[in-house]
């Protein structure tokens, strides 16, 4: 099959004339790397893949030997469709090697399949489905300007001129090229705020598709003077951006989550999850918001969670169970609404399976569903029915998830030891400026 | 005519003593197998001269036996053995046999069928056709390369492979279970839904003119073209 799937590449690469091969992968922190190669190379890269210097990527580096390989995915071999005409590019994601062919630790990828990997030898596939929120703002003329929305549009708005309409088409357009087919796309609540909802595939391909999401967006929208932006809270006092996670797990042809015979619609297996979820939120609440910036996000008013709860559809709680369309048995699945769109895609659904999967095994008791405005209740009565908070800066992320075997565990040492290096380290920094709000409140009057 | 340089492959658990017996008596050298492994190990050094492969025991290492000789040489000739009520088997695998063989079988049929298979062997090789054309669409099968209305199509491999399969099958409705046996094989486990997942991919790539090429045939599965009904 291999052998099939790399003529494939090398005859494409030869027909199309393309010029050069992009080898993508991912840091640590979930930046696209990527180095390029000329096709003459690339048969040799498919058969051992290439070896480069890895101590320079965030995460990747180690004390005793800094090289390692990247050996391109050919499954995910495409033509970069904003590659200049006559000079045509590919791209293909890369797994990340030692130099003996064992998968390296510091590869999100590999912690990915790893995990997908474990579930498939129980005969289960996870789906993910996300909803996508990002901004648009003009081009900044320095850095740290606040930020200029291009619109003052509302949810579902249709403005006359509207400019980012066109971008999120052209947008679609590219990214179906892509193979990532779109669901719904629309105007958010905020100001020049967008969203753009994937159609569900297998946890591994859409990992490689939200990298992907968000390099084609930046691109389209840089070629028309315009910053696209993941930040998770660029504007005060409007909603920030998510990326709230669908999710499912098939066994074949069946949807593991579903049983018709429970008023939710849930099968035993799809609440167990939601307990592993519920009961490790916290713990891998670092992973799933890694910014100074994403706790400013998980505030109560605008939308987003802040309480460890479940629902059917109350918006305010970290788990929505969504009504399935024409009840259709295929389409039951459980919403986790706390990521932001800065994440890494790879690790943040590696610890979202592991965290669920932990569940199913030990069989956990989902509590019941809390159905009430969380917001409008004081501490106590929270406390009464058992209700938590997320992790409030990430600071006490960082804190819970230091304690957490089973984010330890489902990283492994080497990503688990770096991750809370870096992180302490931007906390520190944080930490130390003084910012607008503080001159404001204390200059004058103390 | 027996070629006495090269053998046959017999792939089976255990060859049956009418198998090997119809061989012997029709003067051909062959050695029997149980896997792959040992097919390359036992694998003279001009290559088979042809295979049979008893797929009454384990179909699915049989079928994958049989693919994996064709991709090493196309022009290996292949018969299968197979039980009566397996016939459905050999559907939409054409590409995996050159003949087959229905078992219990009559000892001259089987001589017959094995010397026709041989004779066809040293004859011309059947010329395949390399290029599957449908409407507006055109896939050449040597190249990988795929165009609609001459614009070019950039497929990842597993759309190329099942676009190729239901371009070659037009009219004909496919259940989900059944592409992703054909066309992803026995050893993918993603289930039925990375066919709807690649279906709607590649519908979006076909773009919106084309994009009805692939008909959802409702709790069915996928049809290619018109219907041969004319609906």
């Amino acid at each position: 099959m291999l052998d099939q799937h790399r003529d494939y590449v090398l005859r494409t690469v030869e027909e199309r004339g393309v010029r050069l091969v992009r080898l993508w992968f991912t840091d640590v922190l979930g930046n696209l790397k990527s180095f390029a190669i000329s096709p003459a190379e690339l048969e040799n890269a498919l058969e051992d893949g290439m070896t480069f210097d890895g101590s320079s990527i965030d995460g990747f580096s180690r004390i005793q030997e800094s090289d390692v390989l990247a050996v391109p995915d050919p499954d995910t071999f495409e033509l970069i469709p904003w590659s200049e005409p006559g000079a045509a590019e590919a791209r293909v994601f890369c797994d990340i090697q030692n130099l003996d062919g064992t998968p390296f630790q510091g590869d999100p990828r590999q912690v990915l399949r790893r995990h997908v990997q474990a579930a498939h030898d129980q005969g289960l596939t996870f789906y993910i489905a996300p909803d996508i929120e990002f901004f648009y703002f003009e081009q900044p003329s320095e850095p740290g300007q606040r930020p200029v929305p291009l619109d003052h549009g509302s949810y579902f708005d249709l403005t006359t001129s509207d400019a980012a309409g066109d971008l999120r088409k052209e947008t679609i357009r590219k990214l179906e090229q892509m193979s990532i087919p779109v669901e719904y796309s629309f105007h958010e609540d905020s100001p020049s705020q967008q969203e753009i909802d994937l159609r569900h595939t297998d946890a591994l391909t859409m990992a490689d598709s939200v990298m992907t999401f968000r390099l084609v967006v930046k691109e389209v929208a840089a070629s028309q003077g315009v910053h696209a932006t993941f930040m998770p809270k660029p504007l005060e006092g409007v909603q920030g951006s998510g990326m709230h996670v669908h999710m499912s797990l098939f066994r074949g042809d069946e949807n593991a989550f579903h049983d018709g015979d429970d008023p939710h619609q849930l099968s035993a297996l799809a609440k167990s999850f939601m307990a592993g979820l519920i009961v490790h939120a916290a713990e891998i609440t670092a992973i799933t918001n890694q910014t100074v910036n994403s706790y400013k996000r998980l505030v109560p008013g605008f939308e987003a969670p802040v309480h460890i709860s479940w629902a059917r559809n109350n918006r305010s709680g970290l788990i929505r169970v969504p009504i399935a369309k024409n009840a259709n048995p295929l389409a039951t699945r459980i919403e986790y609404r706390s990521p932001d769109p800065g994440c890494n895609p790879y690790l943040a659904f590696s610890l979202l399976l592991a965290a669920g999967m932990r569940g199913i095994e030990q069989g956990y008791e989902l509590p019941d569903e809390a159905d009430a405005n969380l917001f409008e209740m004081d501490d106590s009565a929270l406390a009464k029915l058992g209700i938590n908070q997320l992790p409030q800066s990430l600071s006490d992320a960082l804190h819970t998830m230091e304690n957490s075997e089973l984010v330890h565990d489902a990283l492994g040492d080497h990503i688990f030891e770096w991750f809370l290096r870096n992180k302490r380290r931007e906390w520190r920094d944080y930490k130390t400026h003084v910012s607008q709000f503080e001159l404001e409140r204390y200059l004058g009057g103390l | 005519m027996t070629d006495q340089r090269r053998s046959i492959a017999v792939f089976s658990a255990s060859v049956t003593p009418d198998v090997a017996r119809g061989l012997d008596l029709a003067g051909y050298s062959w050695k029997g197998i149980g896997s792959a492994d040992e097919a390359a190990e036992h694998e003279p050094a001009e290559g088979w001269s042809g295979a049979i492969i008893d797929c009454t025991e384990s179909t699915e290492s049989a079928w994958a036996f049989a693919r994996s000789l064709r991709k090493d040489d196309t022009s290996v000739s292949i018969m299968v053995l197979i039980g009566g009520a397996q016939i459905a088997e050999l559907e939409l695998r054409d590409e995996l046999f050159d003949d087959f063989c229905l078992t219990p079988f009559h000892p001259a049929e089987f001589e017959t069928r094995v010397r026709h298979l041989m004779w066809s062997n040293n004859g011309t090789v059947e010329a395949r056709t390399d290029v599957v054309e449908y409407g507006e669409l055109l896939l050449n099968l040597e190249t990988y390369q795929a165009t609609i209305a001459k614009r070019p199509l950039d497929l990842t491999y597993m759309e190329y492979e099942l676009l190729k399969f239901l371009a070659q099958n037009p009219g004909k409705v496919f259940t989900r279970e059944i592409l992703l046996s054909r066309v992803w094989g026995y050893e993918y486990y993603g289930g039925a839904r990375t066919v709807d997942v690649h279906v709607r991919r590649l519908r979006a790539k076909l773009g919106e003119e084309h994009a009805n090429l692939i008909a959802t045939v409702r709790s069915v599965g996928y049809r290619f073209g018109q219907s041969r009904w004319g609906s």
